[in-house]
């Protein structure tokens, strides 16, 4: 043990006697006063820090307001993400307005109300109308709160519109895979049990036919783009085809502020409008390292805390350039290493260069 | 149907007079009977009382630990390594001992401190002492559900142990990761420890419900109608229902789970490749089945929680302020109103699982509904204080903090109900800031409201004032600080379950927040250890009580003897004339259950 330890568990020890010992001589004061003296005296105190604590933890309040009020909730880069922050902003006022009454009316009464030897209590068992108006005020601000809530919660979980790109989002222990279907714009078939990690297969794409499994190829498949990097174009609505490969993970988008799980065997989907270019933001967030993240937001191990993807919004334009450089996945991974197989055959001296570099390459992918 | 109960009533109590009658004379109790496996109400609500109290200084540890390494990400203190070995290797605490430690925090404290330390103690204590019985309807059963109780805790307690590590997979323990052992470590030995273990839990639990429902029901003494007793009972009646009611359903959902784990059976599992390069078998299975049978039980478990604790506090609230609890009727139909709410509300556990919007539409409504009920109770209590003489006893403090702190946490509910916030600040700091607030630290406040109002009952003795009040205004303080900034964290989008934020961008702005959070959490457990520290001291050195009936209260309890034995009352069960909170009234300060209503006495 450090000396640092040794040294704070002894002051906690010291402050604990201490306090031990003044607890004990306290209680005989008490006894020495009298009870009546000593509860009317605790009283006093008490309800004078129960003021205090309301004034106190106002201020407080508002300065953890002031601090933090900074760092959270930059400007929404979604559509989606600015109705939520409208409703956000609704619900701050009304539960914000109930929450200083109530304390205040807490503490106050509290502190207004302590003991006192002339106060006659008032015997108020019941009030009927009282009651009904606390039933139905908090009702109606409810049904606004829930009206307000269920218009965008369909938005936003309503159908995307038709000219929506698509993109397939899989998380597994501990990384994100994307999958663009290419230029026949189709997802091809994939079954899990077609996974390969070891030849790059990383989702179980059907790129040919596999008897074992009894499974036949999939043209669709085979001009499938697989990606680590998801790309987005800025104005244009994205949907999100979302799936795991092992246990639950979730797609959280806190620039957009989306989230949606990602389940084995049970695809789910989100979709929204990203609305300002990485580029963009990283002017408005006045923070030249800005950059769209995908955390984890479903407990899926150890490697939870660090389950990170990366999203870039880019035009149109960007956009279109960065596909036309993307490759197959079937093309990497099955065509161009064939080819390079070719002259293995030929040259033995070759092929012991290219074994030692295939392996790294997929190495440096994972 | 008021007759009827009392009549009832009435035969219960004289045919179980005579019989204990025998009981004492012929019986003597050995230290085995009286500490150990005894049947004595009052001694098992110490046992359950106790064994929550060593439950939440360890869960309480884990969450020292953790707050450590979320306060210091950067820092290694070697010794938790001479502590705790290869769990902290090279002085820093490793990803799988983080996520079982918050998993067990979670598990210990939910279950094994705020349901069994919380109605097992208070439901146990308070139920017989203050309808007028003098013993639960099955003293047995009520043994057996503190042994199964201790049974649990002792399989918990043993799988911290286990090589591969207790189950980290958070407290809700999801599969697949809490299925499959090859995803996880803490999936292998320790989550099946943990399945029998809240086997046991499930089995006490049930065991304790029935009991207490139906020694409610059946054995009130002679005028002891359902509108008089007290609101502790009607919370403790509801929480029961709660329990005996959804509990079975995880139990169900467990079981499932176990076949998942060793019999090859797909409830939960389909479509995985594992990371090791392995393909299961399994296909057609639903992961999301499990979470709709663990929140089945989940959310009423929350209420399980609450309940009680509410109820403590009206009955703590009104006889202090020395006037009546506003609005009776009122806070039982609240109570109702809340316990049947409480089993149609779980799926808004589950707003971004892929859930059918129109389905979460639904959810939606009826879970803002709960605000209403909840509403009512607030403003209930606040009356309750208005125009009082209010006496800030300790137990009054915490009563009132906890009023407080169901506002607090109250208030956020109504954001993460409505779905589409939900979709921002779900799994994020804000869930964490808000269920810690409104079930774990107000249900807290309430347990100490009730320890601190029933343990003169309980042990003829006082707690020290001082030490008490010190307890008190350290733990409201630092509550607040420990848990209001983190609704900010939450805003931000901070997700919850990690243990390192400094490789995000987006996330790593809050390093001093949690460093200061983590400061006032080892402030406020040290503070706890306070408390314990005072409670077994003052079991044998507390200032004696001197007077029957020390707060001036007008329920039964007080009018047993300062250390009742068992059968609770020497001689006839006391008779009930009126309900239990007729305080001020007519100018005098305090009226009891047992006195006879007046010829002039004012009607409400």
């Amino acid at each position: 043990m450090s000396l640092t330890t040794i040294f704070i568990l002894t002051i906690l020890l010291l402050g604990f006697l201490i306090t031990f010992q003044i607890a004990k001589a306290s209680e005989y004061v008490g006894i020495l006063k009298g009870e009546k003296k000593t509860l009317e005296q605790n009283n006093r105190i008490n309800a004078f820090l129960l003021i205090l604590f309301l004034v106190g933890g106002l201020i407080g309040v508002y300065c953890c307001h002031e601090l933090f009020k900074g760092k959270i909730l930059g400007e929404a880069a979604s559509d989606h993400g600015q109705k939520i922050d409208k409703m956000l902003h609704l619900t701050v006022i009304i539960t914000g307005a109930v929450f200083v009454l109530t304390q205040v009316l807490l503490f106050w009464f509290a502190f207004k109300y302590q003991y006192s030897e002339k106060r006659k209590v008032y015997y108020l068992p019941h009030n009927n109308t009282l009651e009904l108006i606390w039933t139905v005020v908090p009702a109606i601000f409810l049904t606004v709160l829930v009206g307000y809530g269920l218009f965008y919660w369909f938005k936003i979980t309503g159908d995307p519109p038709k000219d929506a790109m698509v993109v397939e989002v899989t998380g597994k222990q501990f990384n994100w895979i994307m999958r663009y279907p290419g230029k026949d714009d189709v997802f091809g078939r994939k079954y899990y049990k077609n996974i390969s990690d070891k030849d790059d297969n990383t989702l179980g794409l059907i790129w040919s036919d596999v008897p074992e499994l009894n499974l036949k190829a999939d043209k669709a498949a085979q001009d499938d783009i697989v990606t680590d990097k998801l790309m987005l174009v800025a104005g244009k609505p994205v949907k999100l085809i979302i799936g795991s490969r092992d246990v639950i993970h979730d797609v959280g988008l806190v620039h957009f502020r989306m989230k949606m799980d990602a389940v084995p065997g049970t695809p789910t989907t989100m979709w929204f409008t990203p609305l300002y270019t990485t580029k963009e933001m990283k002017v408005k967030t006045n923070n030249p390292d800005f950059v769209y993240e995908i955390s984890c937001d479903q407990m899926c191990g150890k490697g939870h805390y660090s389950m990170k993807g990366q999203i870039e919004v880019v035009t149109q334009a960007e956009f279109d350039v960065w596909m036309i450089s993307q490759k197959a996945k079937y093309q990497t991974a099955v065509l161009d290493k064939q080819k390079t197989d070719k002259p293995v055959a030929d040259t033995t001296a070759k092929a012991a260069v290219v074994n030692n570099v295939a392996p790294n390459t997929v190495a440096v992918k994972k | 149907m008021s007759n009827e109960a009392i009549t009832h009533g009435a035969e219960v109590h004289i045919s179980h007079d005579t019989h204990h009658g025998e009981h004492v004379h012929h019986h003597k109790e050995t230290f085995i009977t009286k500490y150990v496996f005894s049947q004595d109400h009052k001694m098992i609500a110490k046992q359950f009382l106790i064994t929550g109290i060593i439950w939440a200084f360890l869960g309480g540890l884990m969450s020292v630990l953790f707050r450590l390494q979320l306060g210091y990400p950067e820092s290694t203190f070697p010794w938790l390594e001479d502590i705790l070995g290869h769990w902290a290797k090279g002085g820093k605490i490793q990803p799988e001992f983080y996520y079982a430690l918050v998993t067990m925090h979670g598990t210990v404290l939910v279950f094994f401190v705020l349901t069994a330390g919380l109605s097992g103690t208070f439901a146990n204590f308070l139920i017989p002492l203050q309808i007028g019985a003098r013993d639960m309807a099955s003293p047995m059963l009520n043994m057996l559900s503190y042994w199964f109780f201790w049974l649990a805790s002792v399989i918990m307690l043993s799988s911290l142990f286990v090589q591969t590590g207790p189950a980290s997979g958070g407290w809700t323990s999801y599969p697949p990761l809490s299925a499959l052992g090859g995803a996880s470590e803490g999936s292998k030995t320790g989550v099946d420890l943990w399945i029998i273990s809240m086997a046991m839990f499930v089995v006490s639990s049930l065991l304790g419900g029935l009991n207490y429902i139906s020694t409610i029901l059946n054995m009130r003494t002679k005028g002891m109608s359902m509108t008089r007793i007290p609101l502790t009972i009607w919370a403790l009646f509801f929480t029961a229902v709660l329990g005996v009611l959804s509990f079975p359903v995880l139990l169900s959902g467990f079981i499932l789970l176990l076949f998942d784990r060793h019999a090859g059976t797909s409830f939960y599992l389909s479509d995985i490749y594992l990371a090791s390069g392995e393909a299961l078998p399994n296909e057609g299975g639903s992961a999301i089945l499990f979470q709709h049978l663990f929140w089945f039980l989940g959310h009423p478990e929350v209420y399980i929680i609450l309940l009680p604790a509410m109820g403590m506090v009206s009955e703590i609230l009104s006889t202090n302020s020395r006037k009546p609890i506003f609005g009776y009727m009122a806070m039982v139909g609240s109570l109702f109103a809340i316990a049947i709410l409480a089993f149609l509300v779980w799926a808004h556990h589950m707003f971004v699982t892929g859930l059918n919007p129109f389905l979460g539409s639904v959810f939606v409504l009826l879970t803002l509904l709960i605000a209403v009920p909840s509403a009512i109770k607030v403003f209930n209590w606040l009356t309750t204080l208005w125009r009082g003489n209010i006496r800030f006893t300790p137990a009054m403090l915490f009563s009132i903090g906890f009023v407080s702190l169901f506002i607090s946490g109250g208030l956020t509910g109504i954001w993460l109900g409505n779905s589409s916030l939900d979709i921002h600040l779900h799994d994020t700091y804000f869930v964490v800031a808000h269920f810690h607030i409104v079930m774990g630290v107000a249900s807290f406040f309430g347990m100490f409201a009730g320890i601190y109002h029933w343990y003169p009952k309980m042990y003829g003795r006082y707690l020290n004032n001082t030490m008490s009040y010190i307890h008190f205004w350290i733990t409201m303080i630092g509550a607040y600080l420990i848990f209001w900034p983190m609704h900010y964290e939450g805003l931000a989008g901070l997700p919850r379950r990690y243990l390192d934020y400094s490789s995000w961008v987006s996330f790593n702005q809050f390093g001093g927040l949690n460093r200061f959070i983590s400061i006032v959490a080892m402030i406020v457990f040290s503070v706890q250890l306070l408390f314990v520290f005072n409670f077994f001291y003052s079991i044998f050195k507390g200032r004696r009580v001197t007077s029957q009936n020390p707060w001036g209260s007008n329920t039964l309890e007080w009018t047993a003897p300062i250390r009742p034995g068992h059968g609770n009352w020497p001689g006839e069960i006391p008779e009930v004339h009126r309900w239990a909170y007729d305080y001020g009234k007519d100018g005098r300060e305090f009226i009891p259950q047992t006195e006879p209503v007046g010829a002039n006495e004012s009607h409400h």
